[in-house]
């Protein structure tokens, strides 16, 4: 059974290292990652200091990617943002994609917790964001900030906030999906040869609601990074010093005729990013669906 | 007769083309954006300053300031004085007359049954009036004749000019309000979005925080006025998107309150299709420091008098904050035009005041690091400095908006070099000033180190004003958190100042008392002033006859507005 | 069907209720002060005032039940009134903003017009793209067209509207002067000349945000046509010779629909909430801009109707989209 599910996983490898859009698209993510993760030991300088005398500098030697209104470095800005924008991106799309799938799954596929749960799924589509944002952060702030600190604490609720407004989209669609599937023959005969629930759902219906969910995935990493930004702007994410794309999108904007570069620099590390995830996606779902050995290739 | 005809001639012609040039509505329509739309059009229910100067398109007050600050009489005769006897000698009336050619929009005359009935409109006690600081003292309002009004105040007025004066108090027509007193104010939604006025303009259609369309009052007092036959006032959109219908494409003539950064504001002047224009009133943006400790242990006696700031109350540390800032790098960033360096928090008007504190405008950052050697805040091994155990750490916070952010981020920096760390936090407009007592983040309860906004007075009288700071009206719990001393500043020597000023109504006098409080307030470093800041708006090129007012509202003299041909 | 549509009916009743007090206890609990928006130089003993007279001063349950019955009894009975002439109403007091002193609900339908031509206009535009657009991407699978349109959908669903609304607005407003870039929401249309002008009016906003739409919602074509073009009946189809256009635009095109559907319907609640970045960028002033503004100035009794109409538009359309799902797919049956 181990050896089976190893040689499977090799042979799904094989197949996501045989797709070109994939590698490229993994490829690109890890430089983006690199460059964020490690830039800053290349690049020493402080994202948060402010010099006066040399703002709204262009593209120089001394500033790669020019200066912001206060003097501050854009390139250390950058990489400073996108630490936190990926951060908060990935994991918030990955609580958004996990509560999404659970609930899509529970719903679809057992009929009892259908009506619960799809209920639920319209308080949360109902909710307006931003007075929950409010309360969350009312209820929330202070005991978070003691528990892990001022950063992590703020990193926690925003994920956290992102996560539980963003799900609703991947539940309907993912129950959808399994309402199908629940009476396809596959699952029939599998329910019939007295195969358990779980074995069904991990076994047939997981690997079949893939795509959905990889969609989901790569619109909601995009969808996490401009909430983000939403929030960070109307102060109820990171401190106003602290970069991140959006927030230096957001920034930016008034400046668009004057420094056009300020903008495109933000915009197109988030665009770059979000094409990357969607062409991992694509080819990560292509190499886990089973049905991929029948696809006619063109 | 040869020589009388071409006279006659020649003034029969001026006057042809004085009457041709001078009709109403000659010029036309004018586009007027207000990027926070208006919701309602009677300014009792309001408040809101987008509202107030909607409203005063319709409505109008019985004297108001001039953009000099001087206060000139509008649908009254004159402005009563103590020298005219308009005002008693015991400073306790005061009475108007009105002009004897008004007439509302609606035909009728305007009497002073109005004036009298709108006093007590606005002091009902159930209609939760927004105006009621105006009537502050005001016992009676009673019509004398048909023309002339006399309002008499429980106290001695030096400045009695609360009631009727300015955009927030105008007169509203009895015949129309009279059924919507009190509790039932906010049901008369017809009159609130289409109120019957004197001034120049009448609505045609209301759509609350969208747009307004007004034509010209038929029967507005100056038959030549005003030039405009039409008026669109819209709102929405943000001050950038403003500033680029009027500036950059022309779409609108008037845009208000373009809070920019200078930098943006000056590449959509460049456009050449309007012009930036500012003015100063008594806005000052501050940092207001907490002389009270408010730490998270505390619980209920967070930043009370209780307990005193275990950093802050060292008036060296205060000193040095205010020592270490550049206030002309902040106006140069943060308001271009719209801003001035300033050291006092009353900025205005001229004799009220002080040179005594202008020091403060050179940044000196050796200065405040010696200054804190002296007292002893020696830099510890990160760099803060501390003394005693207590490390010189400060929770800086404000409302969410893209200057104050800057503003934040750039003093954050400059306290750095004296070795004070800065943790920065910005609060949602609608939540910080909010004063719901349940609020852990409002600028009343100040759990914060220090806070950043911006305050003044209306009109040209600071007295209510300096008398914020008096102990005893700083928020606590029994108080329900409510009270304007924010800094819980408590100064014996303060609170005599203050009384003083009550009793005088000599104007030197009283400039002179209102220097001495706005010193003993900068050299305590309670508050710390950073920029006077003014208004500044755009208006096209070809719309003449703009007067940017700071202590009335911006559209004033709209009656007097013109195309330029 | 029927029966289970009835059920589902009967079973809504309930729970937007239960969403009413989970928004009343939600925006309750809030922080925030409808004095708040009131410049500092009044004071706040008037502030406590003004807050009375809101009638915040009563516990929360008793306004609460004020709410209740002035949003379905009072509405109706005044709807009813201005149908039919008849006086039922009488002096019942209809659900009023705090901001503006006036009925919600008439506020609401003044804003209806501008929101439905353009955010529900952009939507129909980005469906008539999308789902073209992800069957052509699916078919011919990373062919240049599939390529590219993953490209350009991928951007404009990364490039937020606050961005790209502006960019649009320097380059056709400001530099060409082709479109306005200020809705006028009070122009009506008339003659050919009227509806140039409001169609010229709309293309930038509509622009916007059907790029946004588009780009959602064809990345859910594409993913659900990919899925269906090996099942085995596609295979059957093709053959037995049938063409291929058939084979995509017959079979393969209606069982993908079924999860694009759902998107789809899901979305359809979102165009009565408005775009509230869209509008404010152009000025439209629609729903999405009452809706925020509403929440900024903590009008509640706004927030409170406008986020319950929501809640019941979204709770219709998921019915919607179910039995839309069910008639597309046979085989699913609601048990």
């Amino acid at each position: 059974m181990a050896d089976a599910g190893h040689s499977r996983r090799l042979e799904a490898w094989a197949r996501l290292a045989g797709q070109k859009s994939a590698v490229l698209g993994g490829g690109f993510f890890l430089v983006i990652l690199i460059v964020v993760l490690l830039g800053p030991f290349v690049w020493t300088l402080d994202p948060q200091l402010v010099d006066i005398r040399d703002r709204n500098a262009p593209m120089s030697l001394d500033h790669p990617l020019g200066t912001d209104q206060l003097g501050r470095d854009m390139l250390a800005r950058m990489m400073e943002g996108g630490r936190a924008s990926l951060a908060v991106g990935m994991a918030a799309m990955l609580l958004s994609l996990a509560i999404g799938g659970v609930v899509g799954v529970l719903a679809g596929f057992v009929r009892w917790l259908d009506g619960v749960l799809m209920r639920l799924t319209d308080l949360f589509l109902a909710l307006p964001l931003l007075p929950l944002v409010l309360v969350i952060i009312l209820l929330f702030r202070d005991t978070l900030r003691s528990l892990f600190g001022q950063e992590a604490g703020i990193f926690m609720m925003v994920v956290v906030v992102i996560g539980i407004t963003s799900w609703m989209q991947t539940a309907r669609v993912v129950r959808g999906e399994v309402l199908t599937l629940r009476e396809r023959e596959f699952v029939i005969a599998a329910r019939s040869v007295g195969t358990p629930p779980r074995r069904i759902v991990r076994r047939h219906i997981l690997p079949n609601v893939l795509s959905p969910m990889t969609v989901s995935a790569t619109l909601g990493i995009a969808n996490a990074i401009i909430t983000e930004s939403a929030l960070s702007f109307l102060g109820l994410g990171f401190p106003s010093d602290f970069a991140t794309w959006g927030r230096l999108l957001f920034d930016a904007t008034d400046y668009l005729q004057q420094y056009p570069g300020r903008v495109m620099w933000p915009g197109i590390a988030i665009s770059l990013t979000v094409l990357s995830v969607n062409y991992l996606g694509d080819g990560l779902r292509d190499s886990l669906d089973p049905r991929i050995s029948h696809r006619a290739r063109r | 007769m040869n020589r009388i005809l071409p006279v006659i001639l020649a003034t029969a012609f001026i006057l042809a083309s004085a009457t041709a040039k001078a009709e109403r509505g000659r010029d036309g329509h004018v586009g007027i954006l207000y990027w926070q739309a208006p919701s309602i059009l009677n300014p009792y229910l309001s408040g809101g300053t987008k509202d107030l100067e909607a409203a005063s398109l319709i409505l109008e007050p019985l004297a108001r300031h001039d953009e000099n600050g001087t206060l000139v009489p509008w649908l009254a005769e004159g402005v009563p004085t103590v020298t005219n006897g308009g005002v008693s000698d015991d400073l306790t009336t005061i009475t108007w007359t009105l002009r004897d050619d008004l007439v509302w929009s609606d035909g009728s005359p305007v009497t002073s049954a109005d004036v009298v009935f709108t006093a007590n409109y606005c002091l009902d006690p159930a209609g939760g009036c927004s105006g009621l600081t105006q009537f502050n003292d005001v016992v009676d309002v009673e019509a004398v004749d048909e023309r002339i009004v006399r309002i008499t105040f429980g106290v001695a007025k030096p400045y009695p000019y609360g009631p009727f004066v300015g955009a927030n108090s105008p007169i509203l027509q009895k015949a129309q309000f009279a059924e919507c007193t009190g509790a039932r104010a906010p049901e008369c939604t017809d009159a609130n979005f289409n109120p019957i006025g004197t001034g120049p303009f009448r609505v045609v259609e209301f759509r609350s925080n969208d747009v307004i369309s007004l034509e010209a009052n038929p029967h507005y007092r100056d038959p030549s006025k005003p030039a405009f036959a039409t008026v669109t006032l819209k709102g929405g959109g943000d001050a950038a998107s403003a500033g680029r219908a009027v500036l950059e494409t022309g779409e609108f003539d008037y845009a208000w309150n373009l809070q920019l950064a200078p930098d943006v504001l000056e590449g959509m002047q460049d456009a050449g299709l309007g012009v930036v224009v500012s003015g100063f009133g008594t806005l000052v943006e501050r940092l207001i420091v907490n002389l009270t400790d408010p730490s998270p242990g505390l619980g209920d006696e967070r930043s009370t008098r209780t307990h005193p700031h275990p950093v802050l109350s060292d008036q060296a540390i205060r000193k040095a904050l205010s020592m270490a800032i550049d206030r002309e790098t902040l106006v140069e960033i943060g308001y271009g035009p719209a801003g001035r360096t300033t050291c006092n928090i009353v900025p205005a008007p001229a004799p009220y005041t002080s040179t005594a504190n202008d020091d403060c405008l050179v940044q000196d950052i050796d200065g405040a690091n010696r200054l804190l050697d002296e007292a002893g805040w020696l830099p510890g091994a990160d760099g803060i400095r501390q003394k005693d155990g207590a490390r010189l750490s400060i929770v800086y916070q404000t409302s969410t908006n893209a200057v104050r952010q800057d503003f934040q981020a750039l003093i954050k920096h400059w306290w750095s070099r004296i070795g004070v760390e800065t943790e920065l936090r910005n609060i949602d407009a609608s939540v910080f000033f909010g004063g719901d007592p349940g609020n852990p983040d409002t600028y009343l309860k100040f759990l914060a180190d220090i806070q950043m906004y911006a305050n003044g007075f209306d009109g040209t009288d600071p007295e209510p004003y300096l008398a914020s700071w008096r102990c005893g009206n700083e928020p606590r719990p029994d108080t329900q958190w409510q009270g304007q001393n924010i800094p819980r500043y408590c100064n014996a020597t303060y609170d005599a100042l203050v009384d003083e000023m009550a009793r005088t109504g000599e104007p030197d006098e009283r400039a002179r008392l209102g220097r001495m409080m706005n010193d003993m307030l900068m050299q305590d470093h309670v508050l710390i002033p950073l920029v006077h800041r003014g208004r500044v708006s755009a208006h096209s090129a070809s719309l003449g006859g703009v007067l940017l007012n700071t202590w009335d509202s911006e559209l004033w003299n709209v009656a007097d507005w013109y195309r330029i041909r | 069907m029927f029966h289970y549509t009835l059920r589902r009916l009967a079973f809504a009743i309930p729970t937007l209720l239960f969403i009413s007090v989970i928004l009343f206890l939600l925006l309750d609990l809030a922080p925030g002060d409808p004095t708040a928006s009131l410049p500092l130089t009044i004071p706040l003993e008037v502030r406590e005032k003004i807050r009375l007279s809101l009638g915040l001063g009563e516990p929360i349950h008793i306004r609460y039940a004020f709410w209740l019955k002035q949003f379905f009894v009072n509405e109706p009975l005044h709807l009813i009134s201005s149908l039919t002439g008849f006086d039922v109403s009488g002096e019942r007091l209809r659900v009023i903003s705090w901001q503006s002193r006036s009925p919600v609900v008439d506020i609401v339908l003044e804003r209806m017009p501008q929101t439905l031509w353009v955010v529900g206009l952009s939507y129909v535009v980005g469906i008539l793209i999308a789902v073209p657009v992800g069957i052509v991407s699916a078919w011919r699978s990373n062919g240049w067209f599939d390529q590219i349109g993953t490209f350009v959908s991928m951007v404009g669903f990364s490039v937020p509207t606050f961005f790209s609304g502006v960019l649009l607005i320097v380059i056709f407003s400001v530099h060409l002067g082709w479109f306005p870039s200020i809705y006028d929401t009070t122009h009506r249309v008339t003659d050919l000349g009227s509806f140039f002008h409001q169609i010229r009016q709309m293309v930038l906003p509509v622009s916007v945000l059907a790029l946004y739409n588009a780009a959602q919602i064809s990345r859910f074509m594409r993913a659900s046509t990919l899925d269906n073009l090996h099942l085995d009946y596609v295979r059957t189809a093709r053959a037995k010779g049938m063409p291929e256009r058939r084979v995509l635009l017959v079979h393969v095109l209606r069982n993908s629909l079924g999860p694009v559907v759902t998107v789809i319907a899901l979305g359809v609640p979102g165009i009565f909430g408005g775009a509230i970045i869209t509008e404010q960028v152009f000025k439209v002033n629609g729903l999405g801009h009452l809706l925020i503004t509403a929440i900024q100035a903590n009008d509640l009794p706004m927030v409170q109707t406008l986020t319950f109409i929501f809640a019941v538009l979204i709770i219709l359309f998921n019915l919607v989209a179910d039995l839309l799902l069910g008639i597309l797919d046979p085989r699913i049956r609601y048990g």
